[in-house]
């Protein structure tokens, strides 16, 4: 039985700003700079705007302050924060509000200039009482646990790791958008300075600046403006733990019940997707997720992905921005997925355009491997 | 009601006075850690404080470079079940081993108690 919201609303509008480097940009900038653009790309104005979703690592009230900076008096809001993975629950959360009536015009959107203001990562995550003690520096201590343990258990190579960023610098290569350009080989990730064993400089993603937006309607209006809609087919976030020592197991993510979840949703199963779009905020984030979403069985990620097998001409379209590792990840990354995502949708990909585009799924991740979610994207055909 | 300390702060107080308790369910027998009001995931709150020898297995490990120097953080899952962030002292820090077994000690820094372990 198709579920009551499966292809109720789209994404009808896509801006970014600044991604990259944007000295002299605010944070707010950024976002309103992105969010203007993702309203025009929908050919809508801003006065059509009326419910507001956000959440950035400066804001204590995202939602006010984007209310505030770009003087819209929403109806609905949601400022929701689950780090990198947000974005894709407040898609979640507008196709409900859309469907429901409560407004009419849901803009998502996020802005950060945490490079050119700091060059590290600006977060609002309070220290963990146990934790903290340690020393922790996550969330890159947390994520090289979690590839330790994978490594330990599974037979996991940092060679597959670094085949995952090898795969991201490939497609970022296709991407004139993309921060993080030129030949990048197994050889020289497993050289890059370590940083917190097993994983190096080049196992981490970026530190870049960059506001991201999208504009969703209900799918009755979609079909009237500017670009083709990218269908919400389904969407389902899970979260197991907020501290890394608390999480159940290293190798198992909550990726394993939103997936399910969002796959359910949308009456899809894993072959039915063509491109992938999964939160590399590390190499081994690709592998657990891989995994985790069914592309692969439980400890074989690192196999799977070994030797160009997720990059340009490989068997599973994945990150085909670059990534977080390659494209930009400017703190919080999950709107970009959802960006890269209705490109691909659209045909608009330029030199990565992939060929059969009409499933996307997009998978946010947040905190410490804390908050999975997983939305799967489609183009008219699907709904 | 609800105005005594609470278990995050006992917890506290007994590693102060040299004891390295955690909690246990007296229905259940399941062991706790880090300390709560109630077991995580049933809601018992039939927590009591026992003593652990501290012995447990190194979960998960990782070394962090810094310029100052390396340090180990590591996962410890005691065995009593419950798992704890902390760091394993008395080897180079990159000679920690997943499996390897350990004991647990409290060491002082910054004048407050910390849960340590060391090669057992």
């Amino acid at each position: 039985m198709t579920h009551p919201i499966r292809g109720r609303t789209a994404v009808v509008g896509i801006g970014s700003a600044g991604a990259g480097e944007a000295a002299g940009n605010s944070a707010i900038e950024l976002l309103a700079q992105a969010s203007l653009a993702a309203i025009a790309d929908a050919g809508l104005k801003l006065t059509d705007i009326d419910g507001i979703f956000a959440a950035t690592s400066t804001h204590a009230f995202p939602t006010l302050s984007v209310a505030e900076y770009l003087g819209i008096r929403p109806r609905f809001f949601d400022g929701t924060n689950v780090g990198g993975s947000s974005f894709e629950a407040h898609m979640l959360h507008a196709a409900l509000a859309l469907d429901a009536g409560l407004c009419d015009a849901a803009l998502i959107c996020y802005g950060s200039n945490q490079r050119t203001a700091g060059g590290r990562l600006v977060s609002m995550s309070e220290p963990q009482p146990f934790e903290a003690p340690y020393k922790p520096r996550h969330p890159i201590t947390a994520y090289a646990l979690a590839a330790a343990r994978h490594m330990h258990q599974f037979g996991t190579k940092r060679e597959q790791l670094a085949d995952v960023a090898v795969a991201a610098r490939a497609w970022a290569n296709l991407n004139p958008d993309a921060f993080a350009r030129g030949p990048l080989t197994r050889e020289d990730v497993l050289k890059a300075r370590m940083i917190s064993d097993p994983l190096t400089t080049a196992d981490c993603c970026l530190v870049t600046d960059g506001g991201a937006a999208c504009v969703m309607v209900r799918a009755d209006r979609a079909k009237d403006l500017r670009h083709a809609p990218a269908y919400l087919l389904g969407a389902a976030g899970a979260q197991w733990h907020r501290a890394i020592s608390s999480m159940p197991d290293l190798t198992v993510t909550a990726a394993s019940e939103s997936g399910p979840r969002a796959f359910a949703m949308a009456g899809l199963t894993q072959k039915d997707v063509d491109l992938l779009m999964l939160y590399d905020a590390f190499t081994i984030n690709t592998i657990l997720f891989l995994e985790d979403l069914g592309f692969c069985p439980k400890g074989e990620g690192g196999r799977f992905v070994a030797d160009g097998a997720i990059g340009p001409g490989g068997r599973l379209k994945v990150n085909t921005n670059g990534g977080g590792l390659s494209c930009v990840h400017p703190g919080m990354y999950g709107l970009f997925l959802i960006l890269e995502a209705v490109t691909q949708i659209r045909g608009d990909a330029g030199a990565r355009q992939i060929t059969k585009r009409d499933i996307a799924l997009v998978h946010g991740n947040g905190g410490t491997l804390s908050s999975q979610v997983t939305a799967l994207l489609g183009s008219a055909a699907t709904v | 009601m609800g105005t005594s300390e609470g278990p995050e702060a006992r917890f506290r107080a007994f590693l102060a006075e040299g004891r390295f308790m955690i909690q246990r369910s007296a229905s259940t027998g399941r062991h706790v850690f880090y300390p709560r009001v109630a077991v995580p995931g049933t809601g018992e709150t039939d927590l009591e404080w026992v003593e652990t020898p501290g012995t447990g297995t190194v979960y998960a490990t990782t070394v962090t470079r810094t310029r100052e120097g390396n340090y180990n953080v590591s996962i410890i899952e005691l065995d009593e079940g419950v798992r704890m962030l902390s760091r394993v002292e008395g080897i180079a820090p990159e000679d920690v081993r997943i499996g390897q077994r350990v004991r647990a000690r409290i060491a002082a820094e910054n004048g407050a108690p910390l849960v340590v372990f060391d090669p057992a």
